[in-house]
């Protein structure tokens, strides 16, 4: 996640036809000839007169954004169908997508975070069409693109990118701590959060409720030592010597954190990273290219673009990795009144000529889940952003073993985890008391 | 000349009343008419949605699927929820800190203000700023002064030499309470300020001056005087405030959004990530049927109390 101001500007309304900026990139981009050329051909053709509107999660990085509405705005000229697209800060998505869905009117298309379509999946639009279009024209899915997007066999989602959640460090401050890289295995990665803290900047990682970020690594911690929320058939297996290994671990790691990670949001670490205040934590590919966009203007910028780099995340006892990176589906309301439009703005926006462009312009902030796209520049022309290639072959999904529906959402939704690292790691609850608690939780929300 | 004999105009027979004549005539049935506007709204904006709520709290109901009646399910599960009582306590501390705490400065600053100063009107306007300033925007100002990096406060602090190291404000569960209840009475105090200052100089200075004359004290003017005539006012007064503080949501979704570890997890945000987050509308609508005794309780103190007489004309 990068810096994101609460609820100042939630309401920003950008239209997307209007959007100048963006048809003055398009001039010399050809992206009009391919979407004239895209629309002649293309098996979906959406309705006559037709006008959608998209809520999206406001964006973290601004190329993203224009790179989004350039292809909107193509979009727009070769079909006529006009695209308002509204942007929210991510933690407002979900709510406002659960009352669209609730009161059947609202935004067509939402685009949010995880497991967001299976907490309403009857009043998702079937998209299995344009998925398996694409899957097949793309060299298939991901294997979580599939897990994520489809229900009961149709696919009530198009799994549109992931976000990889990755360890942001600083080489100098790690060499300073007697360390070359990142460890390779949650023990020596340990060791190298103790040297930091005694010798160089600590490092830390969000436990406020930060539903980006803190997820990400507490899940990380459960997963590697082997515990786990629910079994493969949503059965609670928390309450394991697994899962308190993993709390043990987490109050290790927070030892040594730098203080305040408790309150921290998911801003709050791309805030003091930039500032040179911590060595290390977790969040996207976002700090790299903030401190990118900086660099030219202030050389304290180019010190940590040039300093930093990504790592993967350590392997645990389980011996494999995982993590848990975020997922971006976007879904159609059956509520509304242009679907082929709408599915033929979701076929065109993963078309290799417009995402492969997109992906580039999100400056690996967005991985891709369709294979063909392994092969684009972004991976390759700055080797400190390759480490979210395979995002979306890497990570688990929300709810790790069990099912990706909509307990699996409640559970996120309800910090579950989060809350039962923070409060071991705050003291506020013992190990087994901290599990008791969220044990309780779960099984409520699996009964 | 002969005067010419006008017709008379011819009257209509007198008939008898009906029954709409009566009616439109009758003083309670207009008075009927005239209230239905204002009952259709609040049948419609607050009867309705409260009654909703409650029905809601006893159904399964998620968002985007209708539940079905499940009795009292719900509140069973979050009676016994460690989470829900730590949001009771939670609650109810920082409504009772954060009231008191506003009370005794708003008193303090409306008996200051009483007084003849130097740009009264303006140091009044001043005082209002904080109860001006939208709650979210006050949120976020408090969010930066609460900031584990980059806190004024703890800057300030460590320029001066009186410490080495940032304030943990919101990252400890008691900093973090104390931290969410300053906030809070910062935004609440003009309210009671400004309220009790209008009450203050409804006062008549006559019994100020018989008091003098008696040779009372200062405190005792204060405490057979002022505070007896304010009472009322006070009742009024720290209903309301009770009231928002016990519902406060926005200062708490800004600054830590119940963290850490739900140490600063109110009933109405609980109630809120729970339905629209966690998309469990029926348990949402539970904890916050729940806050409706607490919420009578404190309407009920000051409703028999301004019934008091004693209240009312300030006996002892």
């Amino acid at each position: 996640m990068t810096i994101k101001t609460p609820s100042l500007d939630r309401r920003s309304f950008l239209s997307g036809t209007a959007t100048l900026g963006a048809g003055a990139m398009l001039a010399g981009s050809g992206l009009t000839d391919f979407a004239r050329a895209w629309a002649q051909s293309a098996p979906f053709k959406p309705e006559a007169n037709a006008s959608i509107q998209i809520l999206r999660w406001k964006r973290f990085i601004q190329s993203e954004e224009d790179g989004f509405m350039a292809l909107v705005s193509a979009f727009t000229k070769a079909t006529g169908v006009k695209v308002n697209v509204i942007n929210e800060s991510l933690d407002d998505v979900q709510p406002k997508a659960s009352v669209a869905a609730n009161t059947n009117q609202g935004p067509d298309m939402f685009w949010g975070l995880y497991s967001l379509p299976h907490l309403f999946p009857a009043k998702c639009t079937d998209v299995s069409d344009v998925c398996n279009y694409l899957g097949k024209k793309y060299g298939g899915w991901a294997p979580t693109a599939e897990t994520y997007g489809k229900s009961q066999g149709k696919w009530i989602a198009l799994p549109v990118a992931y976000n990889a959640n990755v360890i942001n460090y600083r080489q100098s401050m790690i060499e300073k701590a007697g360390f070359k890289s990142i460890p390779k295995d949650t023990a020596g990665f340990l060791e190298l959060m103790k040297a930091l803290k005694a010798k160089s900047v600590p490092g830390g990682f969000a436990l406020g409720r930060a539903s980006g970020d803190g997820n990400a690594w507490v899940h990380w911690a459960l997963w590697s030592h082997g515990g786990n929320t629910v079994d493969k058939n949503d059965k609670v297996i928390l309450n394991s010597p697994e899962t308190a290994k993993a709390l043990e671990y987490a109050k290790a790691l927070s030892d040594v954190f730098v203080p305040g990670c408790a309150s921290w949001n998911d801003a709050f670490n791309n805030k003091a990273f930039l500032a040179s205040e911590i060595s290390l934590s977790n969040n996207g590919v976002s700090i790299y290219a903030a401190a990118k966009a900086g660099a030219g203007k202030d050389p304290k910028m180019k010190e940590i673009m040039d300093d930093m780099n990504h790592s993967t995340w350590p392997v645990g006892p389980v011996g494999k990795p995982t993590e848990f990176h975020i997922a971006y589906p976007m879904l159609i309301m059956k509520y509304s009144k242009v679907p082929n439009a709408c599915k033929a703005f979701m076929a065109f926006m993963m078309e290799a000529e417009n995402y492969n462009k997109w992906l580039e312009s999100a400056v690996a902030y967005l991985s891709h889940p369709l294979k063909a796209y392994d092969a684009n520049p972004v991976w390759t022309s700055d080797p400190k952003l390759g480490v979210a290639k395979t995002a979306g072959w890497d990570t688990l999904t929300a709810g790790g073993q069990g099912s990706v529906g909509e307990r699996a959402a409640s559970a996120l939704a309800d910090f579950v985890v989060l809350d039962m690292f923070a409060s071991v790691c705050t003291g506020r609850e013992t190990v087994p008391g901290a599990i008791a608690v969220a044990e309780r939780q779960l099984k409520r929300i699996y009964r | 000349m002969t005067d010419a004999a006008l017709p008379l105009p011819r009257r209509a027979p007198i008939r008898e009343a009906t029954a709409w004549d009566r009616l439109k005539t009758n003083r309670n049935w207009l008075g009927f008419w005239f209230m239905v506007p204002a009952a259709a709204f609040l049948i419609l904006f607050l009867a309705y949605p409260l009654g909703l709520g409650v029905w809601l709290s006893f159904t399964d109901t998620r968002i985007g699927r209708p539940g079905e009646f499940i009795g009292i399910e719900n509140y069973e599960w979050v009676l016994g929820d460690s989470k829900f009582q730590d949001a009771v306590f939670n609650t109810l501390f920082y409504t009772t800190i954060a009231s008191i705490a506003k009370f005794a400065i708003g008193l303090y600053l409306a008996i200051l203000l009483n007084h003849h100063l130097p740009f009264k009107a303006m140091i009044r306007a001043i005082v209002l700023i904080p109860f001006i300033v939208p709650t979210v925007l006050s949120a976020i100002a408090f969010w930066w002064i609460f900031d584990p990096t980059f806190s004024i406060v703890s800057w300030t602090l460590k320029e001066m030499g009186w410490r080495t190291t940032n304030i943990n404000f919101l990252g400890d569960t008691w900093n973090a309470r104390w931290s969410v209840i300053f906030a809070n009475v910062w935004r609440g105090v003009p309210f009671i300020a400004i309220t009790l200052l209008a009450g203050l100089q409804t006062v008549p200075p006559s019994l100020y001056e018989a008091a003098t004359l008696d040779g009372a004290t200062r405190w005792q003017m204060f405490r057979y005087i002022t505070y007896p005539l304010l009472t009322p006012i006070i009742a009024v007064v720290m209903t309301f405030s009770v009231l928002f503080t016990f519902t406060d949501f926005q200062l708490i979704k800004v600054l830590t959004n119940g963290g850490p570890a739900g140490a600063t997890e109110l009933m109405a945000t609980m109630s809120y990530n729970t339905a629209i987050l966690g998309g469990k509308i029926g348990e949402g609508a539970a904890v916050s049927t729940a806050m409706i005794p607490f919420l009578l309780g404190a309407i009920m103190i000051s409703w028999f109390g301004l019934q008091r007489r004693k209240w009312q004309q300030g006996e002892d």
